[in-house]
């Protein structure tokens, strides 16, 4: 059977993971409030929707 | 293949599948909008717009029909006296789907289904309008 000939040192391993990062998700800026969020989705900022107001946001 | 096998099943069986949506459709009958998952909207709103339907004929054997579904009298009487003529211009399209994010605990897609409000319901105007400018659009557009 096929068998590692030698062990990877853990720079070789870390090298292999630099293109394991994930993406950041991708946000669009609201229209009403500017603060970012995501598309096709009610702004948690402000709580609308194409200009509408949808949700009520609770103050924390 | 996955021919013929339209719609989700939830994780539930069948009776308890109807059980949730007979609930589910009390709800949003009776406060206009709910908030549920992604998966249970769009499942919901199928069924919804069946009973808006039958909501709309409103002769005795729709209002039995409804009654099988939404065991509340009052509920179901509402739905006929008053959400089910606002959407007498309307031909489908009586519900509305936003997504609102993510539920914690089990990071589970949030929706929010509503009954389109009233003074919402003469959207389908513009649409006739924008399709007669695809038409202007499809006319001039060979020559
Ligand atoms: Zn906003």
């Amino acid at each position: 059977m096929a068998l590692p000939k030698r062990r990877h040192s853990k720079s070789r391993r870390d090298k292999r993971r630099t293109h394991d990062r994930l993406s950041s998700p991708q946000t669009t800026l609201c229209p009403q409030c500017n603060e970012p969020k995501l598309p096709h989705r009610v702004c948690l900022g402000c709580g609308t929707y194409k200009g509408k107001t949808v949700l009520e946001v609770k103050e924390i | 293949m996955r021919h013929q096998k339209a719609g989700r099943k939830l994780g539930r069986t069948s009776s308890h599948r109807k059980a949730m949506f007979r609930n589910m459709l009390t709800s949003l009958f009776e406060h206009e909008k709910i908030e549920t998952t992604d998966a249970k909207a769009k499942e919901l709103r199928k069924i919804a717009e069946k009973i808006v339907t039958l909501g709309k004929k409103g002769d005795l054997h729709s209002r039995r029909q409804v009654l099988r579904v939404i065991s509340d009298k009052k509920i179901a009487k509402n739905l006929f006296d008053q959400i089910a003529p606002r959407y007498q211009s309307r031909n489908g399209g009586y519900t509305r789907i936003f997504k609102v994010g993510r539920r914690h605990g089990d990071n589970a897609p949030l929706s929010l289904i509503e009954l389109i409000p009233e003074e919402n319901v003469q959207k389908p105007k513009k649409r006739a309008s924008g399709q007669q400018k695809k038409i202007a659009a499809a006319s001039t557009a060979p020559k």
